[in-house]
């Protein structure tokens, strides 16, 4: 596998890229008061990879024919999309404080009618990976260069429809699909495994005929090259099982049972208060929103 | 007056595609393992590149028809109406009706036109189902000619539209180059004592009706009711005010139907006039021919002129 793909600036570069998401998106949740910051924090660095480095846009023209597509299939975790929306600039920082507001652009599930840079509208589980598939179909059937992004949760895996997609994307060999399968071991009532056995979702899924991955989900660098590897294999749609943590990056969260949707106690209030601190000193003053 | 049919409503269909997609690369046509039922198969061996057949899986298909409209595609998707709407009811929803992207829905085997698929197969919802969704064209074609008109507008006008259908022949009620606007009831006959109001196979049977009503001295209305959303209430109004007494007639539930349909539209607007429903009254589908159907659940000719005059006393 080529390591160098990436040089260690780059590799920073995109690590302060995540930490701004991450960041942005705990200082727009907190001022909500209540939303999704598990499910939201274990794909941070997988957004920073995708608007940092890998798709094909421009934020001053969403619409831009040729661009990659991104579609955010587990949909409640719209909170991290939107800050990584914002900082590539799709919108103002400010923004991000209207986060599920009255009449807000930004609502708590992506809506590509409300929010620039949202291809798909997406919150009911297991519907974008099918269009993301609609979206393969077509670059497939007009020839283009340009690739589609999802990013499924494992929670979201319970539905059917995950699994009619799967073997129409493989069916079809959608190689221009990327799959993304945040492996973060928990959904909302409780430990992927307790709520209905998933077993070796990679052994599954080549078993689907995709071309499968599995990498640390925490690195920007290992997702990176998965990217660049996938791009490699022709004939199938891809999948890169990124194994992260529900509420990724966040030492407090990430050891809460309960993480899935949170509202903070008051004590909780003061972590929180006090990791946005620490993660502004650690980004160097630069607080964005 | 109604002619026989020239050809099977899946003909139509087909040939309608096919004739599309020779002016338009875009146009994609998507199947869930009915391409036999419905005959697709003909548009795929002409334009394989538009055309997919999903497999057994109309949730997906929805979702993809949704992921090629996001790239300018103009899909058109078809399974049984009992699938269409209530399977991948959400789908429809979410990812399509919410999303505000277009394609066309063709829901084939209406109601008791599934004959002897049966009450698993027999769609009595689906049109309450797709008016709920606040930008989705809801129609049923009432023949030949009007089921190509709408196919050729859906493409024209862009949108989510529903259409639903039998899949074989029906009488035929309207000349080649009878035209259709959405919105816009058909007066298919005119009458001062009763108003039939009726879609898709009903409207020939509320014709048949009609004329038996005429041969007693009983002069009804018969009005295409094909565009169930948005609905040409200006009609029924005017209707109401004409006859004074109003009959829907559909194959479908009554509720949610036409029937509620109409009855909103009298309400709201203060006529106090005759009304019946005649369609499915809280009933599932079941077995049959499609006259055996029709007597069973009250919508054939003979049943509808009986209700007729026991409207009017």
């Amino acid at each position: 596998m080529n390591t160098q793909i990436m040089d260690k600036q780059e590799i920073r570069s995109l690590e302060l890229f995540a930490k701004k998401i991450r960041l942005n998106m705990i200082k727009s949740l907190f001022n909500l008061g209540f939303g999704h910051y598990g499910g939201s924090l274990s794909i941070v660095e997988t957004l920073a990879v995708l608007y940092g480095k890998v798709m094909h846009i421009d934020p001053q023209n969403p619409n831009l024919v040729e661009r990659d597509y991104f579609i955010l299939s587990k949909g409640h975790a719209g909170p991290a999309y939107y800050a990584a929306l914002a900082l590539t600039g799709y919108f103002n920082l400010d923004r991000l404080y209207t986060l599920n507001q009255f009449g807000t652009k930004l609502p708590s599930h992506p809506d590509r009618r409300l929010t620039p840079g949202v291809d798909m509208t997406t919150g009911s589980l297991g519907q974008g990976i099918s269009a993301a598939c609609g979206v393969a179909k077509s670059f497939q059937m007009d020839r283009t260069k340009q690739y589609v992004y999802c990013i499924v949760g494992d929670g979201e895996l319970n539905e059917g429809q995950c699994w009619e997609a799967f073997q129409f994307a493989a069916h079809n060999k959608l190689d221009h699909l990327i799959v993304f399968l945040d492996e973060n071991k928990k959904q909302l009532d409780g430990p992927t495994h307790e709520v209905c056995q998933t077993y070796d979702y990679a052994e599954k899924l080549r078993a689907f005929g995709f071309d499968t991955q599995k990498v640390d989900g925490k690195s920007v660098e290992k997702i990176v090259m998965a990217v660049e590897e996938a791009k490699k294999t022709t004939g199938k749609p891809h999948i890169i099982i990124l194994d992260t943590v529900k509420g990724q990056g966040f030492p407090y969260l990430e050891q809460k049972e309960d993480n899935h949707h949170v509202r903070p106690t008051e004590n909780e209030k003061e972590i929180i208060r006090q990791f946005i601190e620490e993660l502004e000193q650690k980004i160097g003053g630069d607080k964005d929103a | 007056m109604l002619k026989p049919a020239i050809c099977e409503m899946r003909k139509v269909y087909v040939d309608t595609l096919i004739e599309l997609a020779k002016r338009d690369k875009n146009i994609v046509v998507l199947e869930a393992d009915l391409a036999g039922a419905i005959g697709t198969k003909r548009f795929g061996e002409i334009y394989p590149n538009q055309y997919i057949n999903c497999g057994i899986m109309e949730a997906n298909m929805v979702g993809v028809a949704a992921g090629l409209s996001l790239t300018g595609k103009h899909s058109f998707i078809h399974t049984f109406s009992s699938f269409a709407a209530r399977r991948a009811f959400d789908q429809i929803f979410m990812s399509l009706a919410y999303a505000g992207l277009d394609a066309v829905m063709l829901g084939s085997d209406a109601g008791i036109t599934s004959e002897h698929n049966g009450g698993t197969h027999m769609s009595f919802e689906d049109i309450g189902l797709m008016r709920m969704l606040p930008n989705c064209i809801v129609t049923e074609a009432s023949d030949e000619v009007m089921l190509k008109k709408l196919l050729l507008k859906a493409y024209e006008k862009g949108g989510l539209w529903y259409i639903r259908t039998s899949r074989k022949k029906v009488p035929r009620i309207y000349d080649l180059d009878e035209n259709f606007e959405i919105g816009t009831a058909k007066v298919v006959k005119d009458g001062n004592d009763v108003a039939i109001l009726a879609y898709g196979i009903s409207v020939a049977d509320a014709y048949e009706g009609a004329m038996l009503l005429e041969t007693e001295g009983i002069r009804a209305a018969v009005i295409d009711m094909f565009s169930i959303q948005p609905l040409d209430f200006q009609m029924i109004l005017h209707y109401a005010d004409k006859t004074g007494a109003i009959v829907t007639v559909e194959n479908h539930q009554i509720a949610g139907g036409l029937g509620s349909a109409t009855a909103e539209v009298l309400a709201e607007n203060k006529k106090a006039v005759k009304f019946t429903r005649l369609g499915i009254k809280g009933r599932y589908g079941q077995t049959g021919t499609i006259d055996y159907l029709k007597k069973d659940y009250g919508i054939d000719k003979y049943s509808i002129a009986d209700q007729v005059k026991k409207l009017l006393g």
